[in-house]
């Protein structure tokens, strides 16, 4: 488009610019004559090659011409060649049918399947139940209200989301922006950042990045449109209960819904939410029918009045370890990759580039990561000799994982068990051999007494605020001492290295596992995002599906290492250095199965098990079903992102989950949908974790 | 943008490659070149030469030539573009006094009551969510508002789909266009032209966003009951006051809406009101509890004029100059073109246009040989209008003869002439056709088998009809609607089940119950919600269509609509008639009368339509032209939309919707005519 606005002006210049043609022609008379005049008088200037060419056939000259075609000339030349043949190129695309290249994919690749919601248009599938869709995090739009100077003519655009053309052009600002009070968890002074309304909120992420648009598409076929579908887009920087707090977002979420219904025939609706999103729906779950003023006031069946069926997709229920490492060190699997290809480029101070460290201070002022830390500590994450996965074995390519292979290891559970198999417990270790070693041969020094040291206090790197520069060299030596963290240690560890950032999290969050849910402080709201120390709500009637891709290795424990110069930069690393085939250690990540981001037993373990039946945490005996979706990469180029994916996002295009979901926004119950759908092994390794489900007398092996 | 880039980049790295093997030589020929340039700017006789020159040469063709010349456009564009991107941001900008926002924020205003927003007629964007064939690949694109590539890509299938349906005034089958939803939808019709945006951006300033601020977007071609029916706008609008009310501590909401978003929250009021299932159900008091104010902007209370014309001929006063100037383009058969046709039949389908029928009959907008006081003095060369010469001439207005001085007042009354003769003379001399003729003489339909593609009603006349309604000569706003009623019944018959154009005798009486008299403020009574307060906020100072001379097309072709507004009448230096049109005193698109109306007079102090005596404010912005092209569409204009960027218009908005009153704002201002104007309308209250 911007190529069609700027030929305009070219034209209209070109009134003026024949002139310019004239002189240029004129000195090329000149460029004639003084050829005649001088006899080769440029030539001799330019001897080596053109010289001889003319000196060997002077009278036809079909190489390029002499002298007088000089290098700028050239260039012109070739620009005005490219433009040309780009804009003709730009002129017989926008000319072309639109459906052209659909002609060309099915030509290379055969005819492509119906898309899901044609295909259930056929079968006599229709619009019923209103859909609401949670958006996750990262995946929503942000744009911008209110700013300081240098956000000047951003108003109303997006910050987050879109094409990210800031973050290029004034990165710093950008950051400043994006980031929340350290203190508070709000704006900070001056600045307000909103999330984008509506359903562009989050259709895609980035131009051509899709999210929720192959979903709006397909259900649309069937008749949905923005009266039936909603957007329930919140900022997914604050903590939950700071986005009703500061925007009212789950009053406007509850407001919404009961229009919905009401408009809607008093169909109840199906809640749709994905990753983040899920905790952000329990969280509404809860808070909607508590009293008003820390809930919604709407009453105890108020779920059970507006809400069929609660279609999780990707939910990471108990946390991702993902978090961990993001909070820790500011890189996942992707960047400590990168740091390994290109060392010093990341880390350089040079530019005052830094940025990890700004990324790291930006995203610790987000409450919403804290969300994501794992939960349910050793219980369910494993402690440092067991793990509920133990035994998972990843096929010896890697990426190129052979489904089969897993399926075939569902059934067998553990017999081609391999000698080892990675602790997975252990979430961080510090070197290799503590991650493979048994429990006993570790030492470990408490860490939560050690003392910070103030002594590298460093002013230099005062613009750069992560807690690290407050703990000192003691402090982070003591963490390294610890050697190996579980999933509960790791929690206590976040609160010794960023204890400002925890004190504001554990104010809106809570990790752990409940003893007596009927304790009446479990009616504060940081409980009620988590689902094992809050009660669904009383809704017989309604139905949670747990929809997650398997297939893909997900993260789910990291080898570190002390960074080597410690001073202004983060002072831990992933030790991209430690690999080993046999327990899925690569780059320093231990890998399980999942879905690339949420491993399968965090998306499914509620489901499975914790919600499964009539149980404490269910009291009413809500019906849960797990589907998952197996990866298949896309077969070519073609295909884009494919509709087979079972990567975290990509799922969002997997035309087997759309299938499902429409069917049940169409009226489908869970069992009419084929009940439960496993691939991996989640039921077994359920099994292995030990969680009171009964209500009677709570007792827990870990406390 | 990006694209552009990536190809300089690629672009560099190629020059690189060439040049470093040429060496530096070149670079000292290519400044002597540009030497010798400078030496022989002003020579343009030698063209010729030159060509026949390079054509020996062999060397330098045509086309390389050309290559050459764009090439080098295209360097010194990127190269200004760069200088525009590496331009600190700050020095580009024309150094602009702050805007209103930023001087009340100083003030220490802050935001209090949530504002909601209700946008007029086609400014609202359209997107398709479902769609024939031929609009592959557009799903959740918009169709209206935006840039509008589409309609240039195909235009035939664009117009079938906003097109709605002819009997039911509903979606076609298969065809799904629905409102662009949030602040999106209305903040900037067209790239660069806004709507909403300038003021948003001010509210914003103050403290405004998501939370506090709603755009109550909705499908502006339905007719108003029709946008709940389909797509509940009224009921999505009903919960988001309530919930902004008690989201934001019960604080009442300010109400903003523009042209014919002022009939749509008219008829909302009523609605919300009224039990179920045909209204809102909110109960008696629903107004008094959540509406602190509605600042109308550019009310087309009674409706407007200009849309008698599109849709007897689907010209407004611009597309008739066009047709003028360049005839035979609008009008030419080939490659199948005839917008007008197209474009007739389209909005034909549209209900909401009959919504801005002139309402209340001769009584308002004024009989044969009467009009209201719109003695407005043309000056199309825009100086000052001098208001001393209408005082003199207002003694006795009905008589025509009076005076020489004002040779003929216009008469405003007859809102549809044929010829200029007609709008002129005295109702005596002219002929009296007896409206019972209007009776179709049963059309014979055969003539136009071969015109089956374009269809208005238009084709169903036949010849002889087609010539009585031109011979009655004139039309009053009255008898307009019976000329509308036959030249396209399915459409009247349709669109009058919505709307009402009339004045009521008796507003107790049940049948006004209905909601098709909710949008005629001169057939409700206002809510019972004695602390509102109703603002009419209005640019004065332009010249407005109030009433049209109109002739028969000449050619008599099946297709072509049959009459034409005839821009080749003028009248006199001073007079109102220009092209055909007949101008008064309003802000381009909406007279005087019909916007300041029932502010001025209808709803004033207890009135049997305002029973609960809601105060009434009128604020007029007097139009001043922009003094430079680079201030855009100005901060002092008084034009139907661009109004919504005038300073003065801002700042009162913003005032009350920071908690002021209507009197702690000053009152009335008023700059036209418009309170004489009421006062010569003879309407019980």
């Amino acid at each position: 488009m911007s190529l069609l606005r700027r030929r305009k002006p070219i034209n209209e210049s070109s009134d003026s610019k024949p002139l310019l043609e004239k002189e240029e022609e004129e000195q090329h008379q000149g460029h004639d004559e003084d050829d005649d005049d001088d006899g080769n008088g440029k030539n001799k200037k330019n001897p080596s090659k053109i010289n001889k060419k003319r000196g060997e056939k002077p009278p036809s000259p079909p190489s390029p011409p002499p002298s007088k075609w000089s290098c700028l000339d050239t260039c012109c030349w070739f620009i005005g060649c490219i433009c040309i043949t780009w804009w003709l190129l730009l002129f017989l695309y926008n000319a072309m049918p639109a459906s052209f290249p659909q002609y060309v994919t099915e030509a290379i690749t055969g005819p492509l399947p119906d898309p899901p919601g044609v295909k259930l248009k056929k079968e006599g599938l229709e619009a019923k139940h209103p859909v609401v869709f949670v958006p996750g995090i990262v995946t929503g739009g942000l744009e911008l209200w209110e700013g300081r100077e240098c956000a000047e003519g951003l108003f109303r655009k997006r910050l987050w989301g879109g094409t990210f053309g800031e973050v290029y052009k004034r990165p710093l600002c950008w950051v400043e922006h994006m980031s929340l009070d350290n203190e508070t968890g709000l704006d900070p002074c001056g600045i307000r950042v909103r999330p984008v309304s509506g359903l562009v909120a989050a259709d895609y992420f980035a131009p051509g990045y899709f999210v929720w648009a192959v979903l709006i598409a397909n259900l649309a076929r069937i008749g949905y449109e923005e009266k039936n579908m909603y957007m329930a887009a919140y900022d997914w920087r604050l903590s939950f209960q700071n986005t009703e707090v500061r925007d009212q977002t789950l009053s406007r979420i509850k407001s919404n819904i009961e229009l919905l219904v009401a408009t809607n025939g008093g169909r109840k609706v199906v809640a749709i939410p994905h990753s983040m999103g899920v905790l952000y729906f329990l969280h509404f779950m809860k808070w909607v029918e508590a009293p008003a003023p820390m809930g919604g006031g709407g009453g105890p069946d108020w779920c059970s009045k507006h809400i069929k069926a609660v279609i999780n997709i990707g939910g990471p229920f108990l946390g991702v370890p993902k978090a961990i490492a993001g909070l820790f060190s500011a890189e996942a699997k992707d960047i400590a990759v990168a740091r390994a290809l290109a060392p010093g480029f990341l880390d350089n101070d040079i530019f005052q580039f830094q940025t990890l460290q700004h990324v790291m201070r930006m995203s610790r002022t987000w409450d919403s990561t804290m969300s994501m830390v794992p939960r349910g500590g050793d219980t369910i994450w494993g402690g440092l000799d067991w793990s509920p996965e133990e035994g998972y074995s990843c096929s010896k390519k890697g990426e190129q994982k052979n489904n089969t292979q897993i399926m075939d290891q569902t059934g067998a559970e553990n017999a081609v068990c391999k000698g080892r198999s990675a602790n997975y417990g252990r979430i961080i270790s510090f070197g290799k051999d503590v991650a493979e070693a048994p429990s006993s041969d570790i030492e470990r020094i408490d860490f939560r007494g050690a003392i910070k040291g103030h002594s590298a206090a460093n002013t230099t790197c005062r613009d750069v605020w992560t807690e690290y520069h407050d703990m000192g060299f003691t402090g982070i030596k003591a963490v390294a001492e610890y050697k190996t963290y579980t999933a509960e240690s790791t929690v206590d560890l976040l609160h010794f290295i960023a204890p400002k950032m925890m004190a504001r999290g554990t104010a809106h969050f809570s990790y752990g596992i409940a003893d007596n849910l009927d304790d009446p402080k479990y009616k504060h709201y940081k409980y009620w995002s988590n689902p094992l120390e809050t009660t669904l709500p009383n809704a017989p009637d309604m139905e949670i599906f747990s929809l997650y891709g398997v297939g893909l290795p997900t993260e789910r424990a990291y080898v570190y290492k002390l960074s080597p110069h410690a001073e202004c930069s983060i002072p831990f690393k992933i030790d991209t250095s430690a690999d080993d085939e046999d327990t899925c250690l690569r780059d320093g990540v231990y890998s399980v199965d999942g879905d690339e981001t949420v491993p399968v037993l965090s998306a499914g373990f509620m489901s499975a098990k914790g919600w499964r039946g009539k149980t404490r945490f269910n009291p009413s005996g809500i019906r849960t079903y797990v589907r998952e979706y197996n990866h298949s990469p896309p077969a070519n180029l073609l295909e884009g992102r494919g509709t087979l994916s079972g990567a975290h996002v990509d799922i969002m295009g997997n035309f087997a989950l759309i299938e499902d979901v429409i069917r049940l926004a169409a009226g489908a119950s869970g069992e009419e949908l084929g009940g439960d759908q496993v691939h991996s092994n989640i039921f077994n390794w359920s099994e292995k974790i030990k969680l009171q489900l009964d209500d009677e007398t709570p007792v827990h092996s870990s406390r | 943008m990006a694209s552009i880039l990536r190809f300089r980049k690629l672009y560099y790295v190629e020059q690189a490659v060439k040049c470093s093997s040429v060496g530096f030589e070149s670079l000292d020929q290519s400044t002597k070149i540009d030497q010798k340039l400078n030496k022989k700017e002003e020579d343009v006789n030698n063209l010729a030469l030159g060509i026949n020159k390079r054509k020996r040469a062999k060397e330098w063709r045509c086309i390389d030539s050309c290559c050459w010349i764009i090439g080098c456009l295209c360097t010194t564009w990127w190269l200004l573009l760069l200088l525009f991107h590496c331009w600190p941001v700050t020095l580009l900008r024309v150094p602009e006094l702050p805007g209103p926002g930023d001087r009340l924020k100083r003030e220490g205003l802050t935001a209090l009551h949530p504002v909601v927003l209700v946008p007029g007629i086609v400014t609202g964007g359209l997107e398709l969510w479902e769609g024939r064939p031929c609009a592959d690949g557009l799903f959740r694109k918009r169709l209206w508002g935006g840039s509008f590539t589409e309609l240039f890509k195909r235009p035939l299938c664009l117009l079938e789909h906003l097109s709605l349906h002819y009997e039911t005034g509903l979606d076609q089958p298969g065809i799904r266009l629905r409102a662009v939803p949030g602040m999106v939808a209305a903040d900037y019709f067209a790239p660069g032209y806004f709507v909403w945006a300038v003021l948003i951006e001010n509210l914003a300033k103050i403290g405004y966003e998501g939370k506090n601020l709603h755009m109550a977007a909705y499908d502006w071609r339905l007719s108003f009951q029709n946008t709940e029916i389909r797509d509940h706008a009224l009921t999505k609008l009903k919960t988001r006051i309530e919930l902004m009310y008690i989201t934001n501590g019960y604080k009442k909401v300010v109400v903003l809406p523009h042209s014919m978003g002022v009939i749509y929250f008219l008829h909302f009021l009523k609605w919300v009101e009224k039990p179920p299932p045909m209204g809102g159900g909110g109960g008696p008091r629903w107004c008094a509890k959540h509406i602190k104010s509605i600042m109308n902007i550019g009310p087309a209370f009674l409706g407007v004029p200009k849309a008698v014309s599109s849709l007897f001929s689907a010209e407004g006063k611009d597309a008739s100059y066009l047709r003028a100037m360049a005839p035979g383009i609008f009008d030419s058969e080939i490659l199948g073109l005839q917008t007008f046709e197209h474009v007739m039949r389209m909005s034909r389908t549209w209900d909401s246009i009959v919504s801005l029928m002139p309402k209340g009959g001769d009584t308002i907008w004024g009989s044969m040989d009467w009009s209201p006081k719109e003695g407005h003095v043309c000056d199309f060369s825009k100086k000052s209008h001098s208001h001393t010469s209408l005082s003199d001439n207002n003694v006795n207005n009905s008589d025509i003869k009076r005076g020489f001085r004002v040779k003929a007042l216009a008469k405003y009354g007859r809102i549809i002439s044929f010829g200029k003769a007609a709008s002129v003379l005295h109702s005596s001399q002219l002929p009296t056709v007896d409206s019972k003729e209007f009776s179709r003489t049963s059309a014979s339909l055969n003539l136009n088998i071969s015109c089956g593609d374009v269809w208005t009603e238009y084709d169903e006349m036949n010849r002889q009809s087609i010539q009585n309604v031109a011979a009655h000569k004139a039309y009053t706003s009255t008898t307009l609607l019976d000329l509308l009623r036959l030249v396209a019944p399915k459409m009247m018959r349709r669109a009058e089940a919505h709307f009402s154009h009339g004045i009521a005798d008796n507003l107790d009486d049940p049948k006004y119950n209905h909601y098709k008299y909710w949008s005629n403020p001169l057939e409700t009574k206002l809510p019972d919600a004695p602390d509102m307060e109703i603002y009419c906020l209005y640019g004065v100072g332009l010249p407005t269509e109030r009433s049209y001379v109109y002739k028969l097309s000449p050619s008599s072709r099946c297709k072509s609509i049959p009459y034409k507004i005839d821009s080749s009448v003028n009248g006199e230096e001073n007079s109102c008639l220009r092209g055909g049109v007949y101008f008064a005193d309003g802000d381009e698109s909406v007279p005087v009368l019909s916007a300041g109306f029932m502010c001025a007079k209808g709803w004033r102090g207890r009135t049997r339509f305002n029973p609960s005596g809601i105060a009434t404010y009128i604020k007029e912005y007097r139009h001043k032209p922009t003094t430079s092209l680079l201030e855009g569409r100005g901060t002092e204009s008084g034009s139907h939309v661009d109004i919504m960027g005038n300073s003065a218009l801002i700042e009162d908005i913003l005032r009350i919707a920071a908690g002021a009153t209507g009197d702690e704002i000053g009152g009335d201002r008023i700059h036209s005519d418009i309170l004489r104007m009421s006062k010569g309308i003879n309407l019980p209250l």
